[in-house]
C-alpha cells in the first residue's frame, strides 16, 4: 500500500489540477456564450444572401461568371478550419479525421489551406504541402479575416489553379454536439430559390454586374459563417471536456481519500497492536 | 406622405441593423440614387458606399452603408451591406480622423494602395454625411 505521504501528495496534485480545469470550464462557458451570440447575430445575413442569390441566379438565367464555372476537378483544395489550441476533447481530432476521410477517396491533386494552429501542425508534421495558413485568429472573428481567405481561394480558382474548393468546419448544433461538416465552396452552386424565375427583376446596372458583386460576397460570408460556427463549437467542446475532467478529478480525489483513510487506520491499528503486544510481553 | 409602408431590412454580416416598416427610402445605387416607394417593381441593384436616407412615419434618418446590394420585392426591401451605421451610432471624431488620414495618404502619393485609400476616404465621407 502506498505510504501516507505519497497519498497526501497525490491528493494535493489532483486537487490543483481540478482547480485549473474548473477555471478553464468557467472561462470557456463565458467565451462560448459570446461566440454563440455572434453566430446567431450573423444568421440573418447568411439566410438573406442565400435567398437573394438563389432568386437572382434563377431570374438572371445563365449569367456566366468565373466563380460559377464548373471544371473537371484536377486540383482540389480543402480549407480546414480548426482551433488554435487543444484541450477541447475530440474537437480538432474529429475535424482532421473528417478531412482525411475526404482526401482518401481523391484521385485529383490535393491542396490544403489551414485555418487554426492544430490543423496546420497535423498536416505539416506529415509533410503535406500547405498552400496557405491562417493562425492566431483570436477570440473575435473579424469579417476581414474571412475576406482574406476568400480572396486567396478566389484568386486561385479564377487562375484555374484550383478546380474545386471545399470547406471543412465544425457545425455548431448545440453545446454538446458539434458536427464536422464538408461544404462545397467553389464552384458556387446557387441554392434553388423557392420561386426562382417567377420574379422578373430589374437589374441595376446589369445582371452580370450584380452577380459579379454577389458571388464573392457569398463566398466570403460562407467562410465567415464557418469561422463563427467553429469558434462557438470550439468553446463548447472545451467546456464539455473541462467539465468531465473536473468530474473525473473529483472522483479520483474521493478514491484517494478513501485509501488514505484506510492506510491511516491500518497504521493506527498496527501501532496499538504493537503496544498491546509489547505490554503483554512484559508481564 | 402616403399611408402605405414597406418593410425595410438592413443586415450586415455581423448583425441585423434595422427591420421596420418605412414609407420611403433613397438608396445609393451604383447606377445613381434610387428612390423606392411601396409596391416598387422587383429590383436588384448593387450599392455604392454612401448614405441611405429613410422616411419613416414623421421622422427621417440616415444610414451610412459601405457598398453591398439591395433587393426589392413585394414591398419588402432587403439591404445587404458590408457595414451599416445609423447616424447616431457614428463616431464623428473617428470618421473625421479617418478622412484626414486617407486624404493625407492620397496627397502624399508615392508607394500606396490608391484604391484602398480612396475607398477609405469614401467610407469616411459617407459616415460624416450621414452624421450631419
Amino acid at each position: 500500500m502506498a505510504s501516507l505521504r505519497d497519498l497526501r501528495r497525490r491528493i494535493k496534485s489532483v486537487k490543483s489540477t481540478q482547480q485549473i480545469t474548473k477555471a478553464m470550464k468557467a472561462v470557456s462557458a463565458a467565451k462560448m456564450r459570446r461566440a454563440q451570440e455572434q453566430v446567431l447575430a450573423a444568421r440573418p445575413y447568411s439566410r438573406r444572401i442565400r435567398e437573394v442569390l438563389g432568386r437572382v441566379a434563377g431570374a438572371s438565367g445563365g449569367v456566366k461568371h468565373p466563380l460559377l464555372a464548373v471544371r473537371e476537378p484536377k486540383q482540389v483544395a480543402y480549407i480546414l478550419i480548426t482551433a488554435d489550441r487543444g484541450l477541447c476533447g475530440g474537437f480538432n481530432g474529429n475535424l482532421i479525421r473528417k478531412t482525411n476521410q475526404e482526401m482518401r477517396g481523391l484521385t485529383a491533386g490535393l491542396s490544403i489551406v489551414t485555418v487554426g494552429r492544430k490543423g496546420r501542425d497535423f498536416f505539416r508534421r506529415r509533410r503535406y504541402q500547405i498552400d496557405q495558413q491562417y493562425v492566431g485568429l483570436g477570440e473575435n472573428i473579424k469579417y476581414n479575416t474571412a475576406r482574406d481567405i476568400a480572396g486567396f481561394v478566389i484568386d486561385k480558382y479564377t487562375g484555374a489553379e484550383y478546380d474545386e474548393v471545399y470547406l471543412v468546419y465544425s457545425q455548431f448544433v448545440n453545446v454538446l454536439v458539434q458536427r464536422p461538416t464538408v461544404e462545397k465552396l467553389l464552384p458556387v452552386e446557387p441554392p434553388a430559390g423557392e420561386d426562382a424565375g417567377a420574379v422578373n427583376y430589374i437589374f441595376e446596372p446589369s445582371p452580370e454586374a450584380v452577380m459579379a458583386e454577389l458571388l464573392p460576397k457569398y463566398v466570403e460570408n460562407a467562410i465567415f459563417h464557418a469561422l463563427l460556427e467553429s469558434k462557438a463549437g470550439e468553446h463548447s467542446a472545451r467546456m464539455t471536456a473541462m467539465d468531465s475532467a473536473t468530474k473525473n478529478a473529483a472522483e479520483m480525489i474521493d478514491r484517494l481519500t478513501l485509501s488514505l483513510n484506510r492506510a491511516r487506520q491500518a497504521a493506527i491499528t498496527k501501532e496499538i497492536s504493537e503496544i498491546v503486544g509489547g505490554a503483554a510481553a512484559l508481564e | 406622405m402616403s399611408e402605405k409602408t414597406q418593410r425595410l431590412e438592413i443586415v450586415t454580416p455581423e448583425k441585423k441593423v434595422f427591420s421596420e416598416e418605412v414609407q420611403f427610402l433613397v438608396a445609393p445605387g451604383t447606377a445613381g440614387e434610387l428612390g423606392i416607394l411601396p409596391e416598387h417593381a422587383p429590383l436588384v441593384t448593387t450599392l455604392h458606399i454612401g448614405v441611405l436616407r429613410v422616411q419613416q412615419a414623421e421622422k427621417q434618418f440616415k444610414v451610412a452603408v459601405s457598398g453591398g446590394f439591395m433587393e426589392v420585392r413585394n414591398s419588402k426591401v432587403t439591404v445587404l451591406a458590408g457595414t451599416a451605421e445609423r447616424a447616431e451610432e457614428i463616431n464623428v471624431t473617428r470618421a473625421e480622423a479617418a478622412r484626414q488620414r486617407a486624404e493625407a495618404r492620397l496627397a502624399g502619393g508615392g508607394d500606396i494602395d490608391v484604391l484602398r485609400a480612396e475607398l477609405a476616404l469614401k467610407r469616411a465621407l459617407a459616415r460624416l454625411k450621414a452624421a450631419q
